[in-house]
């Protein structure tokens, strides 16, 4: 046995030391852009105004919660989130599983998924306009079946055109991490398996799924940054006021920020980030109470 | 026996029919997925080689309603055309030789995502070191807080953005965009995860040999991860690439604007530009995919292996 005497105790301590020296650059850069200003967004929350300075407590949060234009960026936000995050997960764990499989032309294939990632975003919005405009592409193969055209910017179809484009955007990604997952299971894992009479569904179910657990709870949390992005994505095809359901938090912030109500914003902000929190929260306890056989 | 033999190989043929059967199955599936995820790339590059008139022709109804009282002729129907009807290169020629803002609006781009991947990258290398090297409570904590950062929607760190560059004076400067980029925990996140993977002991046995710990980092950590930075700078430049939020809010003066927010605001008027400046800002993006596609499937691939 290895006891450590003092002097590398030091000499360990020193290390330690010397790796939060590595450490600094980031963390001095992350406490002045993102810490210390959250810092005054809250102080910034809890005032009547930047001028009078007036200790308010928790009204401006009262205000913004009862706000109807909160509310329903709220909700129609969280819906989509909600929606988008678990198909995503699902099509693309499909999508791999698919590629699992032999089928030629394999590496095209993974070239083609991925491609959405690197088209900006203003090629993708105008694309997708002329794509789901009502004279558009998509409204011309519903006639062509038989279908009565969509107004999908203008309806409540609109949801629909938003989760079509983050799933297009994003599943690639999504599918080169399950890839990698599916190829990482050790083999004697699935011999035990096939030795005991499991069916494809138990293997894919029991073995499969948990062992990627954590490969899962990755993709979700990838997929919850995505789908916050997406609303750029939104707030570009719609325009400031779009239709109801397609009001998201972009359009909240962005209405709000014109008209400079920082409290408001403050507000909105933190009520998001508690938001934002706890689902990660959740998704973390979910992944722990699902793999908790598999040491990760 | 010779009947058992018999069925054996009549069942592996059937199989190997269902198998054949199922590979085109699946095949024709992957097919037009492939081609719904390439639609708009093609559409936008054929697209780029039609006339001005064929454009407005086309498309001039989606635009027509951002346009206040616009007099040119514009059809009710949106034709999406994969082929032009005429090949024609003027809209290429109109972006890269008349109209110098197009390509000055590029070379802004480029001023502002070169410096953010570099740097974000160099102190996310560091960072990542310091986290991965010894891990303690108080690390721990510090890195859950980095992952709810990395978290947090634009539009919930904008507003801190905005006032932290008025504060230190560098509202409507490249300063206000680079430094929030350079900082952004996204890859400090991806590489600790990643030289998580490397086994403690390859770096303790350098140790023991008595090599300081800027000779483990530069000389063992760092050329471990090169696969991994690789691909995070990718992801970092597409990211970047197509910044919308933070110049709009950080720069007022839209002459300093890249040129992801001039084309997301693109109107009527120059529609028929669109493209081709849609296509030309395509480039750099393509040409780092076609040439990094490995790295950066391998660096993804990495991220979210079995062990977190």
């Amino acid at each position: 046995m290895f006891i450590p005497t003092p002097t590398k105790l030091t000499t360990l301590q020193k290390k330690k030391l010397i790796s939060w020296l590595f450490l600094l650059p980031s963390l001095l850069g992350v406490i002045l852009f993102f810490v210390a200003p959250f810092g005054v967004v809250i102080y910034y929350s809890m005032i009547n105004n930047p001028i009078q300075k007036e200790f308010v407590g928790f009204d401006n949060f009262i205000n913004v919660w009862n706000n109807a234009a909160f509310k329903q960026a709220a909700s129609n936000s969280l819906i989509f989130s909600l929606i988008a995050v678990p198909l995503a997960v699902v099509l693309s764990l499909f999508l791999a599983a698919v590629m699992e499989s032999r089928i030629p032309f394999k590496s095209y294939f993974r070239t083609f998924f991925l491609s959405p990632l690197m088209v900006p975003t203003a090629s993708v919005v105008l694309i997708w306009q002329v794509m789901f405009h009502h004279n558009g592409i998509v409204n011309n193969f519903m006639v062509f079946f038989g279908q009565n055209k969509v107004d999908w910017l203008k309806s409540d179809k609109a949801a629909i055109v938003i989760v079509a484009l983050f799933l297009w955007k994003n599943l690639g990604y999504n599918m080169i991490l399950f890839m990698s997952a599916l190829a990482s299971i050790p083999k004697d894992l699935l011999e035990v398996a096939a030795l005991e009479n499991a069916n494809k569904w138990q293997v894919f179910w029991i073995v499969k799924v948990r062992y990627m657990s954590s490969t899962i709870l990755f993709v979700a949390i990838m997929s919850l940054i995505s789908s916050f992005k997406v609303f750029r994505e939104v707030y570009l095809m719609t325009g400031d006021y779009p239709y109801q359901t397609l009001y998201i938090l972009q359009h909240f912030m962005n209405n709000t920020f014109a008209s400079l109500d920082y409290q408001k914003l403050s507000s909105a902000a933190i009520i998001m980030f508690i938001v934002v929190t706890i689902l990660v929260y959740i998704m973390y306890a979910i992944e722990n109470w699902f793999g908790k056989d598999i040491e990760g | 026996m010779s009947t058992q033999v018999g069925f054996r190989q009549k069942a592996k043929k059937k199989k190997i029919r269902i198998d054949n059967f199922k590979t085109v199955l699946v095949t024709v599936a992957a097919i037009i997925f492939a081609f719904i995820f390439l639609l708009p790339t093609i559409l936008t590059v054929t697209n780029s080689f039609m006339s001005a008139s064929e454009i407005s022709a086309n498309y001039g109804s989606i635009f027509a309603t951002t346009e206040k009282g616009g007099k040119v002729f514009i059809s009710k129907t949106v034709n999406l055309k994969f082929i032009p009807d005429m090949v024609s290169f003027s809209q290429y020629y109109t972006v890269l030789f008349k109209s110098p803002e197009y390509l000055f609006k590029f070379w802004n781009s480029i001023i502002y995502v070169g410096p953010i991947v570099v740097f974000q990258l160099l102190i996310a290398t560091l960072a990542s070191y310091g986290f991965a090297r010894y891990s303690g409570k108080l690390k721990n904590a510090i890195f859950f807080a980095y992952i709810i950062m990395m978290l947090m929607p634009y539009q919930v760190t904008l507003v801190p953005n905005f006032l932290v560059s008025r504060a230190i004076g560098i509202y409507g400067t490249k300063w206000a965009i680079w430094l929030p980029g350079i900082f952004s925990p996204f890859a400090v996140y991806l590489l600790t995860k990643f030289m998580r993977r490397i086994p403690t002991e390859v770096m303790e046995a350098a140790s023991i040999d008595g090599a300081d710990e800027w000779y483990i980092f530069s000389r063992i950590c760092f050329p471990l991860c090169k696969g991994g930075i690789a691909s995070i700078s990718i992801l970092v430049f597409f990211d970047y690439w197509n910044m919308v939020e933070q110049p709009l809010i950080l720069l007022p003066d839209s002459d300093m604007h890249p040129l992801s927010v001039f084309l997301s605001k693109i109107n009527a008027g120059e529609i028929s530009l669109a493209f081709a400046v849609a296509v030309i800002y395509l480039v750099p993006p393509l040409l780092i995919f076609l040439y990094g596609e490995d790295y950066l499937v391998e660096g993804i691939s990495y991220q979210g292996g079995i062990k977190g």
